[in-house]
């Protein structure tokens, strides 16, 4: 006889049912692996509209499966009444109403930091390209202008510039270590301080702007952070300041960017997300100093393989009653 | 009154390189002759020049050295000397300066900024968004560089500048050089073949001489393998360009990044259409920052020559 009130127990040889909603990339890349040893239902292969078919076939599903640019609502997860994990594929959670998830105790995983390194790095490579303009300097030579045209434009130079850090979470403090390397000196702004750093702390955004040369945003998108890179802290950051963002195009007042851009009120960027992807301002593509990348910091073949097994072992861990791998922790 | 020391200047350079010597030199403009009126140019004012200042992409040969009896002094504006016939200099007991330390951490950074290029797609990604592709799919997944193998050619001060950079990106480091560095925590490896063999990115970071000239050759692309990487900011010719390009296209090497070319400016075609090729133009040390020192290094050395004061980057 069965037990269990909480769950229902597998069956033999039936696996657990998820519902998958995006797809996120890592699902289309594991599709094979996540249907062996899941029973997943495919909203996206339906042709009823989203509410219809949770109404229709995930009623009794326990876990979801939610890619980072869903927007998991409380109406959304109103049609999802048996749902007790949300395992996101993104560190951010800023899709997600956790108000509601806690409200129907529904526990919430994320990617934690498996990506941070791989963010990181594009960090620092969006940086270089912008101050070196290898981007630009690539299609002068794959265009054939290299003969014609014998010299090129200078770039600038990356060492001995003041470098402000927005958010020192895993990612902040391995873009610090990476840009110590090439000679950075580093300041950061936070919620809090972090004792146990050596970088310079700067309580106000305004002023650590103010007081570098380069502002790279790596900090989560809450109610605090939207549009805090305003047109202030632009206009702090200066005419030869360059900003880059990895973080979530929403924490950066991104008409104000792009106007500060055109008028020459700041001199650069490196922007692997914006405010309404896939939509990018049409304006930046004129701009030799701004190079952007389409949201893919964490698209990696490593970091894939990475947040499939973080994916797998938190939905593994849930179905057989043990600690979640990367349960977010309570605010 | 005394009459003005002659500086041929062989390439613009910078305007502030121009302006700083013309404050104290006759300049002598060699890139506004047009080719063939050059040897004639140089005849006319053998009798005032009395020093070249030189780069890293041309440099005096014998034919100039010979075509200016009163040359003293070749004053490079680089780091790289395989352009200057320093032998012929050496006969003729002409001074030779460069500019070693300007340029190590921009060159440094170029050769970071070329593998994260590489690896990560930056180029082709900028690309993706610039063309709007991204509203029709999510771009492709690339490769991780934090905490890969890198093997560096040449351990100078560059290749140093590139390890120490590398490290901080979690890479184990490996090089090879003409000798073991007996103070050094990368490990060593005695061919450039058992280094490629280990590494997943390689980096040309040595000098070009006659020993280094195609040190890249079709043995070594075939150790670095089809996930491998090649760097180079150095010399085109310490790459065996036919062998690289082939190999590329044919997919047994994964992608190079290239600040340099064996016959710069022109790119072989093949290479011009390769995803997993970044090219550059030979801006390795070309900042605003580098070229204000380069100059500053370069007229230094010509102002403490003609007032009998000590060198202060000789070479010779």
């Amino acid at each position: 006889m069965e037990s269990m009130a909480e769950k229902q127990p597998s069956k033999i040889h039936q696996p657990p049912e998820i519902i998958v909603l995006g797809p996120p990339l890592v699902f289309r890349t594991y599709d094979k692996e996540f249907s062996s040893r899941f029973r997943v239902l495919r909203p996206w292969e339906s042709p009823l509209p989203l509410p219809q078919f949770l109404a229709a076939e995930a009623q009794n599903t326990q876990a979801a499966l939610v890619s980072g640019v869903v927007q998991l609502t409380a109406a959304v997860l109103h049609h999802l009444p048996s749902v007790r994990l949300v395992v996101t594929t993104s560190a951010g959670v800023n899709h997600i109403d956790l108000v509601e998830c806690r409200r129907r105790g529904i526990a919430v995983a994320n990617a934690a930091s498996i990506f941070s390194v791989d963010v990181a790095d594009l960090a620092v490579g969006l940086l270089l390209d912008v101050l070196r303009r290898i981007s630009a300097g690539n299609r002068f030579v794959k265009t054939g202008l290299w003969p014609k045209q014998k010299s090129y434009r200078l770039g600038f130079k990356l060492g001995g510039k003041k470098v402000g850090i927005v958010g020192l979470g895993s990612i902040g403090l391995y873009v610090a270590k990476r840009l110590e390397g090439f000679g950075c000196a580093i300041s950061y702004s936070s919620r809090k301080e972090k004792p146990s750093v050596s970088y310079a702390f700067c309580p106000d955004i305004r002023t650590l702007a103010a007081n570098s040369d380069i502002l790279v945003i790596c900090c989560a998108l809450t109610e605090q952070t939207h549009h805090m890179i305003n047109r202030e802290v632009l206009l702090a950051l200066g005419k030869e300041g360059v900003i880059v963002n990895i973080a979530r195009g929403a924490v950066v007042d991104e008409k104000e960017l792009v106007s500060c851009l055109q008028n020459g009120e700041i001199g650069g960027a490196g922007l692997d997300v914006f405010e309404n992807e896939p939509s990018v301002p049409k304006e930046l593509y004129e701009l030799d100093n701004v190079v952007m990348s389409p949201h893919c910091a964490v698209f990696t073949e490593e970091s894939m393989r990475d947040v499939y097994e973080l994916m797998c072992g938190n939905l593994e861990a849930f179905f057989s009653n043990k600690p979640l791998l990367s349960l977010l922790p309570e605010e | 009154m005394e009459a003005s020391i002659g500086v041929l200047l062989i390439r613009p350079l910078s305007a502030y390189l121009q302006q700083e010597l013309c404050k104290r030199y006759t300049l002598f403009k060699f890139w506004q002759e047009p080719q063939h009126l050059r040897r004639e140019f140089l005849r006319e004012h053998s009798n005032s020049i009395r020093a070249v200042v030189a780069n890293g992409v041309q440099g005096p040969d014998a034919e100039m050295i010979d075509a200016l009896p009163l040359l003293e002094i070749v004053a490079s504006h680089s780091s790289g000397l395989d352009k200057i016939d320093l032998d012929k200099c050496r006969e003729r007991g002409i001074r030779v300066t460069y500019t070693p330390d300007a340029l190590t951490d921009e060159v440094a950074d170029m050769a970071i900024l070329l593998t994260l290029a590489t690896v990560r797609r930056i180029c082709e990604a900028d690309q993706y968004v610039r063309r709007s592709e991204w509203k029709n799919a999510d771009f492709k997944l690339t490769t991780k560089f934090s905490g890969k193998a890198v093997g560096i050619i040449g351990l100078g001060r560059i290749g140093s500048a590139i390890a120490k950079r590398a490290e901080a990106f979690g890479c184990s480091i490996g090089y090879h050089s003409r000798s073991q560095k007996p103070n050094s925590r990368y490990k060593y490896y005695p061919s450039v073949i058992e280094l490629a063999l280990d590494s997943q990115i390689l980096i040309v970071a040595c000098a070009l001489t006659h020993e280094t000239r195609h040190i890249v050759n079709r043995d070594v692309i075939d150790a670095l393998g089809s996930n491998g990487v090649v760097i180079n900011i150095a010399r085109g010719s310490h790459i065996d360009e036919a062998e690289l390009v082939s190999a590329l296209v044919e997919g047994r090497l994964g992608g190079a990044g290239l600040d340099v070319l064996e016959n710069e400016p022109e790119a072989p075609t093949r290479l011009l259409g390769l995803d997993n090729v970044v090219l550059s133009p030979h801006v390795g040390a070309s900042t605003v920052e580098t070229r204000r020192v380069m100059a500053d290094l370069v007229v230094q050395n010509l102002d403490a020559h003609f007032s009998g004061k000590t060198l202060l980057t000789p070479v010779i």
